[in-house]
């Protein structure tokens, strides 16, 4: 996966109550989810984030909840990517389940700037800024996670694997 | 070769692969899996997949705890939708608003079992941990896909093992257990790892005290937390029928990634806050602080003991003006034994307000929504800025005799200066 974008920069531990808060979730459509994304961490995200924009942020990226409205608001906004320190496990899950790379990186917070564009390439592993004078190391997504996201997510995944059960 | 980690062994089990070892990823299959009003999410990714239903639909157990009763015509949809969806999928194992919290529920009405593999559309599903299965949470389309194939890949995480040693001091409970230990651990010390208890403490420590624990590993990001089953979990089971699975402890020279010993009798009445919950501290260094709001409920301290913790407190004494005590009982099972009880009466007449069983305002859907400038103690597991309801709203978190002291004080209290 290729994307470019702005960079938008946050610290550690972004709980999926700042991502998306509970008192939006009676309502799962994706564009109200989108509109309240980052709310309570970043005021002016959802109404500035655009298509192709990264999500860089430090450890534990999305630890709390559940919900994966928290990867829906993120995925809907326009973000192509989120790319962390480390990923809290049931967060890293659901957005390969909904199709969101995310990825590791021990540096790219420290590297890039805020609001800076910047290429993202999730098969030869950089996240550089425009001018490329910065470049942060991905790591490697492991096989069994990168399966899915390659086939767009697991409701694609499980699709093809029951297509093929039926075919043989 | 080398003894195994209770995860070892269930996650062994569940996938067909005895020597599965930490590390390894393994496709497993759950004995139990459990969602909430989320099933609305989990079925509409499931329903992609043109299925008649799930893969077993005795091993489903469906909900409705969060935001009943409905607290919104959406949710009433969306409750509604749920009701049509289970009767569908011949779900048998169905939960009707005001039964209670799902997590309250699994083990109540003795669901889960020791040695199983559960998984929950919840981040608390940990809380399972406490009859000595591997419970872990999922997210809802993940549930789908469970629900389609009947597994999951898993990673067989690594282990820390937390010896409690030593008796709980007058005034702490369980809740100032966990809130010290996520202090220590740090809010992903245990991320993607299983937390096994042992020790002392525990050897006598009751099926809902030890369910306060496994949920709160989950601040500290635990994939699981497991009560290897003992003489409490069977007694849990006794004439309860069924099939008790065999039970799964660790080998003796089993290998963990990390031992922790912690003395419980140095820990004192603990309060974490706000918006961080490894943030805590002596309830001694945050006193006088004025709460507008003291709340006692949730899958952490909505059971009977924690009610009855609270009335002891209570009991003859009054809220105090400018505060206001909100209760909701875990379960309708919690909340008539504490009508029986007088447990009940003893909260009502000190002017608290009881909410129908279920997750109350934990979330901020409804039932005691903070505003602007509030604060409010809660004896629940999370004090997220914003989750209670405004951004600017403050929560702190203590164990149910806490936030009872704190309710009569309008500020947080001690809560050792009510108990005898």
């Amino acid at each position: 996966m290729k994307a470019r974008g702005r960079v938008w920069i946050f610290g550690d531990d972004v709980n999926t109550d700042l991502i998306i808060p509970g008192r939006y979730l009676d309502n799962y459509d994706p564009a109200h989810l989108a509109s309240h994304a980052m709310e309570g961490v970043r005021k002016e995200f959802a109404s500035e984030v655009s298509k192709g924009d990264i999500v860089v942020a430090r450890d534990n990226f999305g630890c709390g909840s559940s919900r994966e409205q928290a990867v829906t608001a993120l995925k809907h906004a326009g973000v192509s990517a989120v790319v962390a320190r480390s990923f809290a496990r049931i967060f890293y899950r659901n957005a390969i389940n909904l199709g969101l790379p995310v990825v590791i990186s021990q540096n790219a917070a420290d590297l890039l700037k805020d609001t800076e564009s910047a290429t993202i390439d999730t098969d030869s592993l950089v996240l550089s800024s425009e001018d490329r004078q910065r470049v942060a190391k991905l790591e490697e997504i492991p096989p069994h996670v990168k399966r899915i996201l390659d086939e767009g997510g697991l409701v694609p995944h499980i699709k093809n694997m029951l297509e093929k059960r039926v075919s043989h | 070769m080398t003894g195994k980690t209770v995860s070892e062994k269930i996650l062994g089990r569940a996938s067909g692969n005895t020597e599965a070892k930490t590390g390894n990823v393994v496709e497993a299959s759950p004995d139990l899996v459990m969602s909430h009003e989320n099933t609305f999410l989990v079925e509409k990714s499931f329903s992609e997949f043109g299925l008649e239903q799930p893969w077993d639909p005795d091993k489903v157990v469906v909900v409705l705890d969060h935001r009943t009763p409905a607290n919104t015509a959406q949710t009433a949809a969306v409750h509604a939708r749920i009701r049509e969806l289970v009767k569908k999928y011949r779900i048998k194992r169905f939960f009707d608003a005001g039964e209670g919290i799902c997590h309250q529920l699994l083990v109540e009405e003795r669901l889960v079992r020791p040695g199983q593999l559960v998984l929950g559309a919840d981040s608390h599903t940990t809380t399972a941990g406490a009859i000595g299965a591997f419970a872990t949470g999922v997210g809802a389309t993940e549930m789908a896909g469970v629900w389609a194939t009947g597994s999951l890949w898993l990673k067989v995480p690594e282990t820390i093992q937390v010896d409690l040693s030593g008796h709980l001091s007058k005034g702490t409970y369980a809740k100032d257990v966990a809130l010290s230990l996520v202090r220590e651990l740090g809010p992903s010390g245990a991320d993607y790892r299983c937390v096994e208890y042992v020790g002392q403490l525990v050897l006598d420590m009751p099926i809902p005290s030890r369910m306060v624990l496994s949920n709160m590993a989950m601040e500290s990001g635990a994939k699981a937390a497991i009560f290897p089953a003992d003489a409490v979990t069977f007694g849990w089971f006794q004439g309860s029928g069924g099939q008790l699975m065999s039970p799964v402890v660790a080998d003796k020279d089993a290998i963990y990634e990390r031992k922790m010993r912690v003395d419980v009798s140095r820990i004192p009445p603990m309060v974490s806050g706000p918006h961080r919950v490894e943030a805590s501290e002596s309830v001694e260094k945050l006193s006088g602080i004025k709460v507008h709001q003291a709340f006692i409920g949730t899958c952490t301290n909505g059971r009977l003991e924690d009610l009855i913790a609270a009335s002891e407190v209570l009991r003859g004494r009054k809220v105090s003006p400018g505060c206001r005590l909100i209760v909701a009982p875990a379960s309708r099972r919690v909340f008539d034994d504490a009508i029986d009880r007088g447990v009940a009466q003893a909260i009502l007449s000190a002017g608290g307000t009881i909410l129908p069983p279920g997750c109350g305002p934990c979330l901020g859907a409804h039932g005691g929504v903070l505003g602007p400038g509030e604060v409010c103690i809660s004896s629940s597991n999370r004090n997220f800025k914003g989750r209670m309801g405004s951004d600017e709203a403050e929560i702190y978190l203590a164990s149910p005799a806490t936030v009872a002291a704190s309710a009569v004080e309008g500020k947080i209290a001690d809560p050792r200066r009510y108990l005898r």
